[in-house]
């Protein structure tokens, strides 16, 4: 710490000293140590095989929908891991700080972590795993070659790292916002937070959102324009619907979202009075800002993991969805609905008895065309033939989980009672149960499902069995006691606690915990295990599960241009259709593909939004002018490039073509 | 779109694929439209801002104290024939003269340039005044909603920049033309943001 | 009278440990809290009678069309029904319809800005009783209580007969937090610059568990407090006493507590500056701040001439 710093060193470092290294915690000292190491082992290795090469040529700065796909789907399970560890944290606190013991984290470190916790879950888990899953199924499903805009899928991907990577920084340079995961004013304001965590998390979030906006603006115009020749909107499968729905939210919602953090961020930055308790400014402004946002955000989340589940269920029951019009029109309903309920967040504000009953009811109504759904989950499997595979088990899990998810989300919908349990830990037991038993679960039933499509090979089905039951599990014996302590009149965000009664629900949820630990442990030890027993679980169909979408009637993995000739659709389950009518694969005639060329610009200007980020955290003048000059540079220059793409040669499309078919006719399969 | 692949058993198995490449339109328009839908968004939550706290003057200056009329009048002028000037382009572009398209774009910069000096010239003015974004909710709102469109002026005006430089090059070619169309749309997507801002916050804020 | 008090003192954790887990949500010791837990248990029955069914439905379901039963009534198409498809709109709609209903009366009944009264509460309130004001004030972090009727003031304990309706007006002094005593009302938003309302009663003497429900910071673990639920003549001891016991909340003294502390003990004072709680809501307790009402009502005043530059 050097309290007169020369004013060279002030204009290079902006407000970052020696100081903001947290060397002296020990906590945040092992988990770098840890950090630094796997991170220097993952790069050694690299090295070693000589994969830098292969990684920037063929994942980082491709533009190939599907391998974007599975880097997001890597980014969202990195990420998890620090989303976890961070729970963990918070429940070891909450199961030992009673009386005299004070725990292990002192508020200033426990206050960052829920926070950290709830924002990498939400923006840097769910949202890639919903993002990754959409940029690898979908595009496949209405028969495309790749989304409508690949450079910007590229760029999309990198600017969210890039946010992912602001956040980690913020772990082991200065600090995190100590705020909760919305960033509430007053507290997020310069006068009640006056460090650098606020500031990161604003950064992170707007880097990242960028990235969401476009994504989520490429795959509306995907899906509305590129789909293949008869594939009617009520022909699209179910999951397209709900990426279609779930994305149309993401355009509409994430600039109230953008627009909310740049305001608080004038209020720091330039000194405005938008959400200040002083000159007029309004701290309510915000809360019904971010939650006009926020609400829509759970539905971006869910929407695509219902899509999964409708695949899942319709191809493991052998059979057609039960409902399609219905699934659609539910879907489209809960997407115009959950505009209309963002105040069921704060009926605590006291915005009088009407304004508070027009929510509540709002809020029920979405849980008609939800109930909808599960009713034709449940018919879709009646009178079917139902395989347990593990996607399936997933799916069955979430039906139980989420349906009493549901139940509670209704109860705290009724005004009154929310005014108990607003804030409770019965909340917190409530969106975790929708969160995890919806959108965790859809993930791993939808990873199961489709990574046999990405990699040409399934996952080991006992790993992925024990997975699900840890999750299963876990998620009951972590959560029910959050129920039980909400209903005692306990609040959420507590460091520590007096009642000693309280404390055997806490140590039961740690161990739900630790479970939920198992089964992360437990996937990771599925794909390892997975990978090497690669050649037992190799499917050569393409079609390993006896699919109805159009992604199934692809070789596994699919060539870079999806389909040699674009598929041409009669009914919903077009591949079903087309397996029982004979579908015959074309063996010649083939034509040189068009594909859009790789490019580095997108890891550039990822990069360069990452030195801005900081940059403008630290008050860097000079750094953050020049990346932001660097970054217009950059995408004009890359506005002159007009060799975006080439043609894939008409031989080599054979050549892919005819070794599929062949591993076919080995297997006395003609399609 | 023509023959599938014949099966002796299925004879009467559909076609199943297109053997002729389908070329679905360009996605580029549709989507700058959904930008700047969302875009829309932005410039809402801005206005809801503004209408909440537009009249917490936190006992400083009032909008009749601040906002210079005749500068208005000169300020929207300029922007709304910079509108004219760019469909003129527009025009000139359809009938692929390269020249006069190239003149009305730099007719249409200057003039939105103009428009952007004048606002930070106002700005300036308020600031040393005195009547800064951080004197009250007012002015915060008040700058933030019309810097933010400001903002987006300049940015049009560097893409025009830009592709003025792209036409000279490469002519009226077909990536051109989009990106034209394309800037186009954002060009008078910011002028009627500039007609809520001229009608909700100036004249509302002086008739007030 | 004291005996009595004693008893239920001891009885009512008794009969909470009893009851399970204490689960104070549903085991009020007030009528407001009474009535939004009966509404939260009835939405729940409500609910169990679609939800019940549909978890067996799953369950039986999922069973007894696995694959291995080779279930011989397998269907590959079978995708619609319009017998069916009515059913799963109309039962959730009818539920729904039942439990808004009760929604919409329920947040009207329990708005926290509607008087409490011998007419909506005839076993808890008396007819005529005329409501006791609290001033509530959230600092950073504990708890300021005023009694204008009473001119006392405490900090991180609150005291109310039983029976007497409670009109608390709730305010901040800089960060946002939610007042929450579990067992006698839900919860209201305390915020700097606004003002909120809430209104209860206390049906039981005790002493209840209050604290802030919104996060607020680095102290918001500790701003707890006590809510003592008293029999007339006990509160007014406690008036009494608090009123010998000196200490005078003015405003230097009240911009002393106003300085962020955690945990703070409880204190009392006898008197308070009367205008101190209308300054601390008008953001003006500071010497020389000017008051938000005085803003408010310059920023509506008569229109200054127009053109002239500040």
């Amino acid at each position: 710490m050097t309290p007169h710093r020369s004013a060279l060193l002030h204009f290079l470092l902006g407000r970052l000293t020696a100081s903001a290294i947290p060397y002296d915690n020990p906590i945040i000292l092992w988990t770098f140590v840890v950090v630094a190491t796997l991170g220097a082992a993952v790069l050694a290795a690299i090295t070693r095989y000589r994969l830098w090469g292969y990684l920037w040529r063929e994942w980082f700065t491709s533009i190939d929908h599907k391998r974007i796909g599975v880097m997001y789907l890597v980014l969202a399970i990195v990420m998890l891991l620090r989303g976890f560890a961070d729970a963990i944290m918070m429940r070891v606190q909450q199961a030992i700080a009673f009386g005299a013991n004070l725990g292990y984290l002192p508020p200033h470190h426990y206050d960052q972590i829920f926070t950290a916790h709830g924002s990498i879950m939400i923006f840097f888990v769910a949202m890639p795993l919903i993002v990754g899953l959409m940029n690898y199924v979908m595009p496949m499903q209405i028969g495309a070659r790749d989304v409508a805009f690949p450079f910007l899928n590229n760029f999309s991907f990198w600017m969210t790292v890039a946010g992912a990577v602001l956040f980690m920084l913020s772990l082991f340079i200065g600090d995190f916002a100590r705020t909760g995961w919305l960033g509430y004013p007053p507290i997020s304001e310069l006068r009640q937070s006056p460090g650098v965590g606020v500031d990161y998390y604003i950064w992170g979030l707007q880097i990242a959102g960028v990235g969401t906006l476009l994504s989520g603006i490429n795959m509306v115009v995907t899906i509305l324009k590129m789909r293949a020749p008869g594939m009617t909107l009520m022909r699209m499968p179910i999951f397209t619907w709900t990426a279609l729905c779930s994305n149309a939210l993401i355009v509409a919602a994430f600039p109230i979202l953008t627009a909310a953090l740049a305001l608080l961020a004038m209020d720091r930055y330039v000194g405005t009075h938008f959400f200040t308790s002083s000159l007029g400014g309004n701290v309510m402004m915000y809360i019904n800002l971010i939650w006009i946002w926020g609400h829509p955000e759970v539905y971006i989340l869910i929407l695509p993991m219902f899509g999964v589940y409708s695949e899942v269920v319709a191809t493991f029951s052998g059979k057609r969805l039960f409902g399609y019009s219905s699934m659609v029109y539910a879907t489209v309903a809960i997407m115009i609905l959950s505009y209309l309920v963002w105040l069921h967040h704060f009926f605590t504000m006291g915005s009088g008895a009407d304004v508070n009953s027009f929510f509540a009811l709002t809020t029920m109504i979405i849980s008609i065309p939800t109930g909808v759904k599960i009713f034709n989950w449940l018919f879709t499997m009646y009178r079917g033939r139902i395989r347990y595979e593990v996607p399936m088990l997933w799916t069955i899990g979430f039906l139980f989980t989420f349906t009493i998810g549901g139940m509670t989300g209704v109860m705290l919908s009724v005004a009154p009672a929310d005014f108990m349990l607003h804030n409770s830990l019965f909340l917190v037991a409530h969106f975790h149960n929708v969160i995890i038993g919806g959108v965790v679960f859809g993930a791993f039933a939808a990873i199961n499902y489709w990574f046999p499509k990405a990699f040409g090979f399934r996952l080991d089905p006992f790993w992925g069995k024990v997975s699900f039951w840890c999750w299963l599990v876990g998620y009951w014996v972590a959560f029910t006691p959050l129920y039980v302590l909400g209903l005692m009149g306990v609040t959420r965000r507590l460091s520590h606690f007096t009642d000693p009664r309280l404390q055997i629900w806490f140590e039961i949820a740690a161990a739900g915990s630790v479970l939920i630990f198992l089964g992360i442990l437990a996937f990771l030890a599925q794909v390892y295990v997975s990978i090497r027993h690669r050649d037992a679980l190799r499917d050569a169909t393409g079609d390993p599960w006896d699919g109805r979408t159009l992604e199934w009637s692809t070789s596994s993995p699919p060539p870079a241009y999806n389909f040699a000739f674009t598929p041409l659709v009669h009914d919903r389950d077009a591949w079903t259709d087309m397996k029982r009518r004979g579908f015959v694969r074309p063996a010649g005639g083939f034509k040189p593909i068009h594909l859009p060329n790789n490019t580095s610009a997108g890891v550039i200007l990822g990069a360069l939004s990452l030195g801005c980020g900081f940059a403008l955290v630290w008050h860097i003048g000079w750094l953050a002018a020049t990346t932001f000059a660097g970054i217009v540079g950059v995408v004009i220059a890359n506005s002159f490039d007009r060799h975006r793409d080439h043609h894939l040669p008409a031989e080599e499309v054979d050549r892919v073509e005819r070794e599929y078919r062949d591993r076919l006719a080995a297997r006395g399969s003609a399609r | 779109m023509s023959t599938a692949a014949h099966d002796p058993v299925h004879a009467d198995a559909p076609q199943f694929y297109c053997t002729e490449e389908p070329h679905p339109e360009n996605g580029t328009l549709l989507g700058f439209w959904i930008y700047l839908m969302s875009d829309c968004f932005i410039f809402a939550s801005l206005f809801a801002c503004y209408a909440v706290l537009g009249t917490r003057y936190a006992a400083g200056p009032s909008p009749r104290e601040v906002f210079d009329l005749p500068m208005l009048a000169v300020n929207t002028a300029l922007l709304l024939l910079s509108s004219v000037t760019f469909g003129f382009a527009m025009l000139e572009m359809a009938k692929n003269r390269r020249g006069p398209t190239l003149a009305w774009l730099a007719v249409a910069g200057a003039l939105a340039a103009g428009f952007v000096a004048l606002e930070i010239r106002e700005f300036a003015h308020l600031i040393a005044a005195g009547a800064g974004p951080d004197r009250s909710a007012f002015l915060s709102s008040f700058f933030t909603l019309v810097g933010t469109h400001g903002l987006h002026v300049t940015v049009g005006i560097v893409w025009l920049a830009t592709l003025m430089a792209q036409i000279a090059r490469n002519g009226l070619d077909e990536t051109n033309r989009r990106r034209l169309n394309c800037l186009s749309l954002f060009w008078h997507f910011l002028d009627l943001i500039w007609v809520g801002v001229f009608s909700f916050v100036y004249l509302v804020g002086v008739l007030r | 009278m004291r005996s009595k008090f004693l008893r239920n003192l001891l009885a009512a954790p008794l009969a909470l440990g009893l009851s399970g887990c204490h689960l104070v949500l549903l085991h009020s010791a007030g009528a407001v809290a009474a009535r939004q837990s009966g509404l939260m248990v009835a939405s729940v029955f409500l609910m169990l009678l679609i939800i019940v069914p549909v978890l067996v439905a799953i369950a039986v379901i999922a069973w007894r069309y696995r694959a291995s039963a080779n279930p011989p009534d397998y269907d590959p198409d079978w995708e619609h029904s319009s017998t069916l498809e009515l059913v799963v709109w109309a039962a959730p709609l009818m539920i729904i319809i039942a439990l808004g209903a009760m929604t919409w009366i329920g947040t009207h009944q329990l708005d926290p800005y509607r008087p409490v009264d011998h007419a909506d509460y005839p076993h808890s309130v008396a007819p005529g009783v005329k409501p006791l004001r609290i001033e509530v004030v959230s600092l950073e972090w504990k708890w300021l209580f005023l009694y204008p009727d009473y001119h006392i003031a405490t900090v991180n304990q609150v005291a109310a007969p039983v029976g007497v309706p409670i009109q608390f007006h709730l305010t901040a002094a800089t960060m946002m937090d939610s007042f929450f005593v579990p067992a006698i009302a839900g919860q209201i938003y305390t915020m700097p610059g606004m003002q909120t309302v809430l209104h209860a009663v206390v049906d039981r003497p005790g002493s209840y568990r209050g604290f802030s429900a919104n996060f607020s910071g680095s102290g918001f673990t500790d701003m707890r407090f006590r809510f003592l639920g008293m029999s007339a003549g006990d509160f007014a001891r406690w008036v009494a006493r608090v009123k010998a016991g000196g200490g005078d909340l003015n405003r230097t003294a009240y911009l002393r507590l106003a300085a962020p502390s955690r945990a703070e003990p409880v204190h009392t004072y006898a008197t308070f500056s009367p205008d101190l709680y209308s300054r601390i809501l008008d953001r003006c307790v500071e010497p020389g701040a000017m008051c938000m009402s005085g803003m408010i009502a310059r920023d509506a005043g008569p229109a200054r001439p127009a053109g002239r530059r500040p």
